[in-house]
């Protein structure tokens, strides 16, 4: 049973491939930055994995609660999960202005239109 | 006051960037940079002097006693990069205000700076701090903000440039915190001495072995290392002269720092080059740099793009002395932070001296030039010999010591690959100077005089500190050698 106890890993491992796969293989530029935040938030899901302890609540101090989750990693990952809003916004502001440069947002005929310049 | 050093040398920047903002007006907003670049580097210079006097200086952030707190670490290997990464900025400064004038709308200008302020405060955080995961968030300010940066060139490419670092260096980062979180889910610690120290008690797991994957990798994405330099070359090109230079000058060199401190502190040698095969990698990844990169930048007919792959080059030296895992290997990698610091931060100034005249910076608008600019040319070529490592420049000191830690691991070929991969440097420089001094001035060429003192002052400042630590290498060397012994272990 350990591949069904494992079953959140499974997850991280999927996400994370699926959205590295999104970043390298669209050309288009929003789906690209869609697929950095699955990747992302497959990071996310792991550090909340590592905090769960079996049979813990959530960390609140109160009468008759000995184990709880650890809530450290909770807090780093707000702290990533900030940073990745914030790359996100600039990665799309960029987005809009490459499409104000170019009036497309695909990157092959980007290229193209680099090539001929 | 003196005791709160270090919190301030990153919190001066980080509030100078708001100030930045909110006064707008643009000589104001490049007054208050000018001052937060200023005070860095004081900061940045007593914190190496008590370094050197009283040995490493711990800081509790907030009071909070590490582990559970954030730790501000400071021994020899980071005051000297936060000298290099502040004096950098201190010289880098005052040049960007005329500078600017030509390659900006200058209602912008004030966002330049604020951008500017956060990137220093994101790379010296990243050097000043002795918490993993803290690391990762100043990694992500300076990257975030030098994406900005980027994107403020006047050519549209330098959108995509940013567009495409952005994305690579999310990646990046996003493996970095991957390894940070294996290492806290086998340890429970992020303090980086006190996870080197349980990962010393603790027999090496799968667990451990993948975190130092995700983070080598990460890492490396960051430093640029072959293959992972795709985000490079035109990030430096398309950007702003100032930005080129900084960021040539300062965020590679903290990445390489950054991965001196995971391979040499958090995890040990023994791990890092027994365990994981990693010495071998860095090699030959190196030596690739090193020939493929410089043989790139011979076909370049933009200087500046020329110069971003001759820096992936010479990162390919840097990464070479770490590989050799020795005393003299790794202090040459951690002179050549400083070394080509000031060699390429100068060379991408001459290069916005060129620029600011002549708005391009290619090869064949060059015919002439040490006539026309001779001040700038003769810069750019000093800065080129540093390039190449003629003796009496910088360049001959780093590469001596690269030679010397080959031949103590017996790594003839190594050694013989440094001096060869040497000519390739004189080609590109060649190139250059036969064009601009060999070549009449084109008949139709419209009479210009060289860059104003503003400008020119802040170039040959470092160009000529880069012939002064070629003679007198007496801070260098031995703030390198005794530093590269720390990370080793050894006295």
């Amino acid at each position: 049973m350990a591949a069904v106890g494992l079953y959140n890993y499974w997850i991280v491992v999927f996400l994370m491939m699926a959205g590295f796969y999104i970043v390298i293989a669209h050309d288009n530029l929003v789906k690209k930055i869609i697929g950095l935040n699955v990747f992302q938030a497959s990071m996310f899901i792991l550090y909340i994995t590592f905090g769960k302890v079996q049979g813990g609540t959530a960390p609140i101090i109160a009468e008759g609660i000995t184990t709880y989750s650890n809530p450290l990693p909770h807090v780093l990952i707000l702290t990533a999960i900030v940073v990745g809003v914030a790359t996100t916004a600039l990665g799309l502001a960029l987005v809009v202005r490459i499409n104000e440069a170019y009036g497309t947002i695909e990157d092959d005929e980007i290229h193209v239109q680099d090539e001929e310049s | 006051m003196t005791e709160h050093l270090p919190a301030l040398q990153v919190v001066i920047p980080l509030l100078c960037a708001p100030i930045c903002m909110l006064v707008r007006y643009r000589d104001w907003s490049w007054v208050v940079a000018l001052f937060g670049s200023w005070a860095s580097l004081a900061i940045a210079w007593v914190l190496l002097q008590q370094v050197i006097a009283t040995g490493t200086i711990s800081y509790h952030m907030g009071n909070w006693a590490p582990p559970l707190g954030i730790e501000y670490r400071i021994d020899l290997v980071n005051a000297f990069v936060l000298l290099i990464v502040s004096a950098i900025a201190a010289v880098v400064t005052p040049y960007a205000r005329e500078s600017l004038r030509t390659e900006f709308g200058s209602n912008r200008i004030y966002m330049f700076y604020t951008a500017y302020m956060l990137c220093l405060c994101g790379l010296l955080g990243v050097t000043i701090t002795g918490d993993a995961f803290n690391l990762f968030v100043f990694l992500e300010i300076s990257s975030l903000s030098s994406y900005v940066l980027i994107a403020m060139g006047n050519d549209r490419r330098a959108l995509t440039a940013a567009y495409q670092y952005l994305v690579l260096g999310t990646i990046g980062a996003t493996f970095i915190v991957i390894g940070i979180g294996l290492l806290y889910a086998e340890t429970g610690t992020l303090n980086m001495v006190d996870l080197a120290k349980r990962l010393a008690d603790q027999p090496l797991s799968r667990t451990i072995g993948a975190a130092f994957g995700f983070l080598v990798v990460g890492i490396s994405l960051k430093l640029a290392l072959f293959p992972l330099h795709l985000w490079l070359p035109n990030a430096y090109t398309y950007a702003p002269s100032v930005v080129s230079a900084f960021l040539a000058a300062t965020a590679t060199k903290v990445a390489v720092y950054v991965l001196l401190r995971f391979l040499f502190t958090v995890f040990d040698v023994e791990l890092s080059f027994g365990f994981m095969p990693l010495d071998t990698i860095l090699f030959v990844l190196a030596v690739i740099a090193m020939f493929a990169a410089s043989a790139v930048a011979i076909f370049q007919t933009n200087l500046k793009r020329m110069l971003a792959y001759s820096s992936v080059a010479q990162i390919g030296y840097m990464i070479l002395g770490i590989s050799f895992a020795n005393v003299n290997g790794l202090a040459a990698g951690v002179l050549h932070l400083f070394n080509h610091a000031l060699i390429k931060g100068g060379m991408f100034l001459a290069l916005g001296c060129i620029f600011y005249r002549l708005a391009t910076v290619n090869i064949n608008d060059m015919a002439g030039m040490g006539r026309r600019m001779p001040w700038t040319m003769a810069a750019f070529v000093v800065g080129g010999l540093g390039l190449i490592g003629v003796p009496l420049t910088v360049g001959f000191i780093s590469k001596w010591y690269l030679v010397l830690g080959a031949l103590e691991r017996d790594w003839w070929l190594a050694a013989a690959l440094v001096l060869i991969s040497s000519l390739l440097a004189v080609v590109y420089v060649w190139r250059v100077v036969e064009v601009a001094y060999l070549k009449p001035i084109p008949e139709n060429a419209t009479k210009i005089e060289d860059a104003p003192p503003a400008m020119l002052i802040p170039t040959w400042l470092l160009i000529g500190a880069s012939i002064y630590y070629g003679i007198n290498t007496e801070l260098t060397v031995g703030v390198a050698k005794q530093a590269a012994q720390q990370l080793l272990g050894v006295s």
